[in-house]
């Protein structure tokens, strides 16, 4: 039977099946950080069981962890749950990247960088955007805390079979428009729940031109439409990208593995649930004016009228009206940071609209790298210079004005122009306004000190 | 995880939808390292605005909610039965929530919009009006009305059972060890 690569990659994992049951799957990568997994050790240790795979287990430090000043600069709390999860870590052999250590960063962005993401592996982790692994033909999604600390005690999670759903990306992406504007335009074209349930393949030309960046920040944002995965099959530019890292395979290892990779493609004849077709040709760059990831128009429109009470109630959060262009709304942050667009080719594109010029006075910036390696690099480079010559700030890595777990927050009443995940209401900090958008579309907004078509500024 | 039957009390409307967790509990309180306490966090900024339903005198107490979605922060379930729920109905949930809701003992149900907006109605004119959420017989019922709800049969088991997760998959241990031998020598380890 003709299978696509989603299928495949389930079947892979089955360790055991039974009628009327879930399939119970063996995790080949479990990724941990600090908000979701005390409760799930907490757990074993009261149960007297113990981490059945250390050697298959990561540890980061990420939501919590201050951009600057270290660990000190941390509230109680989440130095606190810092510390739990180094004890934790320490007593159950698992491998740690705390803070300061060279090799931190965001949980999403370290695993690929370290070689440790590679196609037709079964990852999970305690967090909604581990959906960002499957840029790697792995199988990856979000599980909760009860599932951690399943997969801590067993390394395999019960799971129901799910239904998959192709979306094919054709045509050039026009100057200007990225990755990030594709996932925007195909969650306003198709709401925050189309993929309920599903898990998706992203394919077609456009998808196979991206790098594997771009790959990661549009699986990223698979479950902001609601799927359970997303997926891109892996070819050269995944072999590419994986080889000499870290924990790549070697040798006669790595002949062995890209023969196996190599069978991960969708069959000629398998069918989908569902297919969505997307032109990206015809794409522009997007921002959204709401508080859900669907509410999102092309920088060249106006804010629409309400639609739904949900529409009402997002215009009112966001004080904004229906009819406002989008290029006449001020901002007064900026942040570029987060596991969808944090890494160094993020960090480029933003430098390249940035060079030379200077954040608007009325605007305080920030960039965020996504990792400490991604930090490294971008300094080998110069970047931090071509960023802080024009007025940002320069951080360390983590998650950061992501969400406001740490002291990145925006103040209440204050509107960002961020290339983040989540605009839902008081994400980036209680009353704070969120505007998702590209690494260049922010960086053009620093400039401007408002919405702006980046392309104007090409 | 602790046995659900059925859960009988009064009900709270939460007329909105698209709630997401950084709502139900806001992220800066994700920041306890225990399961437990985070009920006074419950909806947190949008109480801090006041008049939230939540805290209106007629419906403290109530052990049933109506609302919808999520993200896979199991700490919003925490804290809607920390705050004293023990079944929530809405029209959808996102699966992740669901699947939470379910591993703390928390039913969450869906009723088609129509059966929603009927109990929403309902308690909101009057508010001592009582629900009961029966698992075994998977119906939401009251004074005259009584609906039928659809459940995954292995979650209702588990739930009914009080199940616990760990101990099932655990029974599997040779498959597991099978299944561990034979994985290929290129997958990485990180010690
Ligand atoms: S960067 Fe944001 S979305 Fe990504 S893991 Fe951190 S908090 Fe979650």
């Amino acid at each position: 039977m003709p299978r696509t690569l989603a299928q495949k990659l389930w079947d892979a994992h089955v360790v055991r099946s039974a009628e009327g049951e879930p399939d119970l799957l063996f995790v080949d990568l479990h990724l941990v950080h600090e908000v979701t997994s005390p409760q799930a050790f907490e757990g074993l240790r009261l149960s007297g069981r113990r981490v059945r795979r250390p050697d298959l287990t990561v540890a980061t430090m990420d939501h919590n962890v201050p951009t600057r000043g270290g660990i000190r600069a941390a509230d109680e709390l989440s130095r606190k749950q810092m510390d739990v999860l180094t004890e934790n870590c320490r007593r159950e052999g698992i491998p740690l990247h705390q803070i300061g250590s060279r090799r931190q960063g965001i949980v999403h962005v370290i695993g690929p960088e370290l070689g440790l993401t590679q196609p037709g592996m079964l990852i999970v982790c305690g967090d909604s955007h581990t959906s960002t692994h499957g840029a790697f033909g792995a199988l990856a999604f979000g599980i909760g805390t009860s599932e951690v600390e399943v997969v801590l005690a067993t390394q395999c999670l019960p799971q129901k079979r799910q239904g998959d759903l192709a979306v094919n990306v054709s045509g050039d992406l026009p100057l200007g428009v990225t990755a990030k504007d594709i996932v925007l335009g195909l969650i306003g074209r198709t709401g925050t729940s189309a993929g309920q349930g599903h898990l998706v393949e992203y394919r077609g030309p456009t998808i196979r031109s991206l790098s594997m960046e771009g790959r990661m920040t549009v699986c990223n944002m698979s479950i902001e439409w609601g799927a359970k995965a997303g997926m891109v099959a892996p070819d050269e530019t995944t072999f590419e990208y994986l080889e000499g890292r870290p924990h790549a395979p070697r040798g006669p290892m790595w002949e062995k593995a890209l023969e196996y990779w190599r069978s991960l493609a969708t069959d000629q004849d398998a069918a989908f649930d569902g297919v969505i077709d997307l032109d990206a040709g015809k794409l522009e760059p997007h921002v959204t004016w709401g508080t859900t990831p669907g509410q999102v128009v092309p920088v060249t429109g106006r804010v629409p009228s309400p639609r739904s009470e949900t529409d009402e109630r997002a215009l009112r959060y966001m004080d904004l009206l229906p009819g406002t262009a989008l290029a006449d709304i001020a901002i007064d942050r900026v942040f570029i940071g987060s596991c969808t667009n944090a890494r160094l080719e993020d960090l480029r594109a933003a430098a390249s609209v940035i060079q030379g010029r200077h954040v608007h006075p009325k605007v305080r910036a920030m960039v965020v790298p996504g990792s400490t390696s991604v930090k490294r690099a971008a300094e080998d480079e110069g970047l931090d210079a071509v960023f802080k010559a024009a007025g940002f700030e320069w951080r360390n890595a983590g998650c950061s004005m992501c969400l406001g777990m740490n002291p990145d927050i925006l103040a209440p009443g204050e509107r960002c122009a961020s290339t983040s995940n989540r605009n839902f209401e008081g994400r980036q900090g209680s009353g704070g306004r969120t505007h998702l958008m590209s690494p260049p579309m922010a960086a053009a907004a620093a400039l401007t000190g408002h919405l702006v078509d980046v392309r104007e500024l090409l | 995880m602790e046995a659900v039957k059925q859960v009988a009390g009064r009900l709270a409307p939460l007329d909105l939808a698209d709630v997401d967790t950084d709502q139900i509990i806001p992220k800066q309180f994700l920041k306890r390292i225990e399961r437990t306490g985070y009920g006074p966090f419950l909806f947190y900024d949008w109480r801090a605005r006041g008049n939230f339903v939540l805290d209106r005198p007629e419906y403290s107490g109530a052990s049933v909610l109506n609302f919808g979605c999520g993200s896979s922060r199991e700490h919003a379930p925490w804290a809607l039965r920390d705050f004293g729920f023990r079944a929530i109905i809405a029209p959808s949930f996102a699966d992740i929530f669901r699947a939470n809701c379910y591993k703390t003992g928390l039913l969450a149900v869906t009723l088609p919009e129509s059966q929603v907006r009927h109990l929403i109605d309902l308690v909101s004119e009057d508010p001592s009006v009582e629900v009961t959420v029966d698992l075994e017989a998977q119906q939401v019922r009251g004074d005259g009305f009584s609906y039928r709800f659809e459940i995954d049969a292995f979650a209702r088991e588990c739930l009914l059972g009080g199940l616990d997760e760990i101990a099932l998959v655990e029974k599997h241990d040779a498959d597991i060890a099978g299944y561990e031998k034979n994985r290929a020598k290129w997958l990485p380890t990180v010690q």
